[in-house]
Formats: structure tokens, C-alpha cells, sequence
């Protein structure tokens, strides 16, 4: 194979072109050729594969080609040459390998029209989907024998169990800081007691929740979405039709009771780890014993803001199952698209707790919950 | 190289924890020719490729390819050898967000990167021609192409580095009967005029009589058998006589004698 692939050309008695090829004309050492051959003038008519000593598919569609652009004859090709050449011949030049080129006006255009559409789709199959989750779920309500106690128990594990040492670090670490910034602030006005209140109540309200709401998007929507987008494509939830298994039923359901119920469980554990964390701080900053601040603690927070944190956890936590069911449900075709799903479901899970919290912090205030 | 085997297994032993896959195994493939590989399910047909191709460590053996000790090769070096071959996997493997011919151009791509873009659209255009491919599959996704298709994209990237030596994991399973039969002839002809040697693993007893010159049966452990079919119906062994001389290895053989009358 040391051989490079060349040609020479020169000129015959009757004033036309010959091109002489020589040497290995194959894929590994053809080198700079195909450049070179864009370059030669239209009087080739004439091509010579006296000299080459060997010649792969590439080496026959190079040859092939300069003799079809210059209508040049092809001589001296011994059998393999010939066969190669035969071989390569009859493709239809026409058909583009790559999607058509738009201008980018027209493309951008068609995005926005895109995105439209698709907005307005996947608004009309979340619509669906719920519709099919209620319907499943009051289908099983009706018979309970149906009600698939092993997955949501699974799920409980998955969702909940696993998801304590690092929700419960999380919080610890928030409380922390939330006690750390409070004190530093609160002391210029000699007010440091009131870091107890900003802990009690942010912690109940909002933070404790809301924190372990994006904690369990991140690590089960993002699963859900992965998990059925996978079965998706591997065609198991084609299958589950066919055998007359409802995949609502069998596979959402379980998933959205299980982070209903282990959301509002998870949210107290991460509350009181920030109420752990924030003790500890203000023990060691501010010197606040931890009985005194337990007594205080329970001063200043009202029951209420205990009872907004564990109704609006549930409902996270079926927006979460939801989200990342409902894009798992929306993949299709291929392996990136569970990766975009899984993304689109974590990310619109978070966004529509956010959404939500903000219309709860409205509503509560308003009712007198304040 | 000298005794015209392309690959030469030596006492090739696999095992996945006490489950033997195979022990001692002695396997050459020669140069040129259609090499089929049929054995019952779990006899390590594939174990048995992918330990070839370098997917998969033997517990001890030779494997020599092109004359080369492929074991304990280093990765760039193996590189060099991998180049040569190409690999249809069973499920074509294509990579699912790429077109037919990008995916065509991914090994020209890795190997060649001084191609310029308008050749390489020119080679992925006429490998999925000598694939038998229709030209507009070229800016299809796989997901778009159906099973048969997605079988001739796959051997047209195995086909991309112009290979001496082609691995076939089952090319014809789900596919239909004349898909199948085409995509028998397509692996002749195309073995024929790129001058290719093929190690074809199947299950499908047409294959083997159309296309293969020689079968290799595993069994054992080992293979029990290797030569043209004729050879093997002769031998004694029971798993061969009753895969060959049951009522499918029989139609298949008649089918064959007919084809051979015409």
C-alpha cells in the first residue's frame, strides 16, 4: 500500500487530453486526488488505468466521475477496475444527502409557525393526558383489585426513601444559610431574635417545600420522563395496548400517587432539617440554646403556615409525576428525543411549581393566612 | 496471511462468570469466501464475532486477523486493523439522530477527516446505491426507514471504509422472505465484486444454501463442524442432523435443488 495514487497528464498527436492514473487507488492513498481532479480542463477525453496497481470503490468513483463530467473514455481498466466502476455507476447524482438548504428568513419563519403549532398541540395532549389520568384513575377506584399496590410501593422507594439523605443534606445546608444571612442582617438592628421567626416561617411556608419540589423533579420527573420515553421506543408500551394493559393505569397512576403522598412527607423531613440547621447556627453564632429556641420556634410560628406547606406539597408533586409522565409519553423516533423530553419535563415541572407557589402565596395571604 | 486465512481463532475460551460460552475453539476463515456460522441459542455465535472485533475479552485464546494478533493489541494499533473490517450489527445499529448518509460518513469522517464535504456526500451516495438502497433514503432518519431498509443502511456504513472483511450478525432475521432473498443476493454480488471475505452468522437455513461456501456449527462449546454443506450433512452428529435434516433444513434444501435444476 506505499504506493500513492497519482496522475499525469499529457497531451495526445490529435491535440485531446489523456489523464494516466498509477498507483494504489484506494481510500488510504488517494490523498489530495479528488482536488486535483476538480481542477483539470474540460479537453480530458481520455482516461488511462495502464498503471494502477490496485483500486477500491473510491478510486473507482473518482475515476468514474472525472470521465462522466469530461465524457472521457475509460481504457486499459483491467477486471477489477471494470467491475468496481460498473458497480459505482448508475447513482443518481440528483438526490441531495443532505436536507434541502432554506433561506433563513423562511426558516425562521417556519420555526416561529413550528413552535406555534407545537404549543398548541402539546397543550391539547396534556389536556388529553390528564383526561386520561382522572379516567384511570376513577376506573381504578371502582376496582381496587386492579390497583397496582407493588408499583406505587416501588415508587414510594424511589421517590421518597431514596431522595432523604439528600434532601435532608439540602435542607440542612439551606437552614443554614438562611439562619447565617438572617443573624448578619437582623443584628445591625439589635433584632437577631427575629432570625428564629425568618427560619420558623420561611422554612414552613416556603422554602422547605418548594426546595424539595425541585429536588424531586430532578431526580424523579427527570426519571418518569426517561423511564417511559425508554419504554416508548423499546415499544413495551405498544405492547402493554395490545395485551389490553392500560398504560395510564399501569404506569402513571402508580407514579403520581406515589410523589402525592411522599411529597408533602418529604417536605416536613426537609423542614425540619432546615429547623435542625438553623438551631445549630443560631447556637453557635447566637448563642440561642436550643430550648429557647424550640420555645420561641413555637411562638412565632402559627400552625397555618405548617398546613400551606403540606397543601400545596401534594399538588407539587402530582404536577411533578405529571410533567414527567406526560413528556415520556410524547417521545417518539429516536434516542435524543428522550434526552429533550426528559429536559423539557424537568424543566416545565419546575416552572409550573414556581408558577403555582406564587398563585398559593397570593391566595393564603388573601384568605387571612397570613 | 501466507495460508490465505483472514481470521485465525486459537483455543479461544469465553466464560461469563461459571457459565462456560465457549472453551478451546479453533476457528479459520478464508480469504474470499462466505463463511456462515449457524449454532442453537446461546452457543455463542455472537460472543464469539464480538470477541473477534475487539468487543469482548476472551478468557484466554489466539485471535489472529489479517495476520495480525488482535489480544492485547494496543488501541491505536488495533485502530488500524479495525479499519479494514466492517460490522453490520443484528438491530443495524445506526445511530438514530444522524440521516443514512451521515451515518455513512461517520467512519469516513473519523478516519479521513481531509475529505473534503462534497466527496464524501459522493461516497455515502454511491454506497447506498451499491446497498440497493433507493437514493432518497439518503436524508431519511433510521426511524424512518423500515426494517429491510435499516439492514442495507447499516451494511452501507459497515461498507464505508471499502472493508476486506464484513461481519453479518443475522442479516436476514425479520426480515421477509424476499427481502431476505435479496439481501442474499446483495451479500454475493457484493462480495463478489468488492472481492470481500464474510463472517455470517444465521439462523436462516436459506442463507446458507444460497450464499455461504462453507458453515461453521457451533455446538459444545466448540465448533463440531466446519465445511460445505454437503460435508455436514454427511457427519453424524445429532444437533446437525436434526438442523439440517429436519422439515425446515429439508425445504430449505429443496428450495436449493430447484433453484440449482433452473
Amino acid at each position: 500500500m506505499a504506493d500513492a495514487a497519482d496522475f499525469i497528464q499529457e497531451t495526445l498527436p490529435d491535440g485531446s487530453e489523456i489523464v494516466r492514473f498509477s498507483g494504489n487507488l484506494a481510500i488510504a492513498s488517494i490523498g489530495d486526488l479528488d482536488a486535483r481532479l476538480h481542477a483539470l480542463p474540460d479537453s480530458v477525453a481520455q482516461i488511462d488505468l495502464a498503471d494502477v496497481t490496485h483500486i477500491d470503490t473510491v478510486g473507482a468513483w473518482l475515476v468514474y466521475r472525472t470521465a462522466q463530467k469530461h465524457d472521457a473514455k475509460i481504457t486499459n481498466a483491467d477486471k477489477d477496475a471494470a467491475r468496481l466502476i460498473e458497480a459505482v455507476s448508475g447513482v443518481d447524482d440528483s438526490a441531495p444527502v443532505a436536507p434541502v438548504h432554506v433561506s433563513s428568513l423562511n426558516r425562521f419563519l417556519g420555526e416561529v409557525g413550528m413552535g406555534v403549532v407545537v404549543a398548541f398541540t402539546t397543550l391539547l395532549h396534556f389536556l388529553g393526558f390528564v383526561g386520561q389520568v382522572v379516567k384511570a384513575s376513577a376506573i381504578l377506584m371502582l376496582n381496587p383489585g386492579r390497583f397496582r399496590w407493588h408499583s406505587v410501593v416501588q415508587h414510594f422507594d424511589m421517590v421518597g426513601v431514596r431522595a432523604l439523605g439528600i434532601i435532608g443534606l439540602m435542607s440542612f445546608l439551606i437552614g443554614i444559610v438562611i439562619a447565617q444571612q438572617g443573624a448578619v442582617q437582623l443584628r445591625q438592628f439589635g433584632a437577631e431574635v427575629f432570625t428564629i421567626n425568618l427560619i420558623g416561617r420561611l422554612t414552613f411556608r416556603e422554602l422547605g417545600i418548594l426546595m424539595t419540589a425541585i429536588m424531586v423533579a430532578g431526580r424523579s420527573g427527570s426519571a418518569f420522563a426517561a423511564q417511559i420515553g425508554t419504554m416508548k421506543i423499546t415499544e413495551e408500551i405498544d405492547a402493554m395496548r395490545t395485551i389490553g394493559v392500560v398504560p395510564a393505569e399501569a404506569l402513571v397512576v402508580p407514579r403520581v400517587i406515589a410523589a402525592v403522598i411522599m411529597m408533602p412527607l418529604l417536605g416536613i423531613f426537609a423542614s425540619l432539617m432546615s429547623i435542625i440547621g438553623g438551631g445549630l447556627l443560631c447556637w453557635i453564632i447566637l448563642e440561642i440554646p436550643p430550648d429557647t429556641f424550640i420555645i420561641r420556634l413555637r411562638e412565632v410560628t402559627p400552625m397555618t403556615d405548617f398546613w400551606i406547606g403540606m397543601i400545596k406539597a401534594p399538588v407539587f408533586g402530582a404536577i411533578i409525576a405529571m410533567a414527567g409522565c406526560f413528556q415520556g409519553m410524547q417521545v417518539e423516533g429516536n434516542s435524543e428525543q428522550v434526552g429533550l423530553k426528559t429536559t423539557a419535563a424537568v424543566v416545565q415541572a419546575i416552572f409550573l411549581v414556581i408558577v403555582l407557589d406564587a398563585f398559593f402565596a397570593v391566595f393564603f395571604s388573601e384568605i387571612g393566612w397570613d | 496471511m501466507a495460508d490465505g486465512n483472514i481470521i485465525s481463532v486459537q483455543g479461544l475460551c469465553n466464560s461469563f462468570g461459571d457459565q462456560i460460552i465457549h472453551k478451546d475453539l479453533n476457528l479459520d476463515v478464508r480469504q474470499g469466501e462466505i463463511l456462515g456460522v449457524v449454532g442453537g441459542s446461546g452457543t455463542g455465535k455472537s460472543v464469539l464475532m464480538r470477541s473477534i472485533i475487539g468487543l469482548q475479552e476472551p478468557t484466554a485464546g489466539d485471535i489472529h486477523v489479517f495476520g495480525e494478533e488482535m489480544i492485547g493489541k494496543e488501541e491505536d494499533e488495533a485502530t488500524d486493523v479495525r479499519r479494514r473490517w466492517g460490522v453490520l450489527f443484528q438491530g443495524g445499529a445506526l445511530f438514530s439522530t444522524l440521516t443514512v448518509a451521515e451515518n455513512v460518513q461517520v467512519p469516513l469522517r473519523e478516519f479521513y477527516p481531509d475529505f473534503s464535504s462534497d466527496l464524501l456526500e459522493e461516497i455515502a451516495r454511491y454506497k447506498i446505491h451499491l446497498s440497493g438502497l433507493p437514493p432518497e433514503a439518503a436524508h431519511k432518519y433510521p426511524s424512518e426507514l423500515s426494517g429491510g431498509m435499516r439492514k442495507r443502511a447499516g451494511l452501507a456504513r459497515a461498507l464505508a471504509m471499502d472493508p476486506e472483511l464484513l461481519f453479518l450478525d443475522e442479516p436476514t432475521a425479520g426480515l421477509d422472505p424476499i427481502g431476505a432473498a435479496n439481501f442474499d443476493n446483495l451479500t454475493r454480488n457484493l462480495k463478489e465484486t468488492l472481492g470481500l471475505t464474510v463472517f455470517l452468522i444465521t439462523h436462516d437455513l436459506d442463507t446458507l444454501y444460497a450464499i455461504c461456501d462453507r458453515v461453521a456449527v457451533l455446538a459444545d462449546h466448540k465448533v463440531i463442524a466446519i465445511g460445505p454443506i454437503e460435508d455436514l450433512l454427511a457427519t453424524d452428529h445429532p444437533w446437525i442432523k436434526e438442523y439440517f435434516s429436519g422439515p425446515r433444513g429439508r425445504a430449505a434444501r429443496r428450495g436449493h435443488a430447484k433453484r440449482v435444476d433452473k
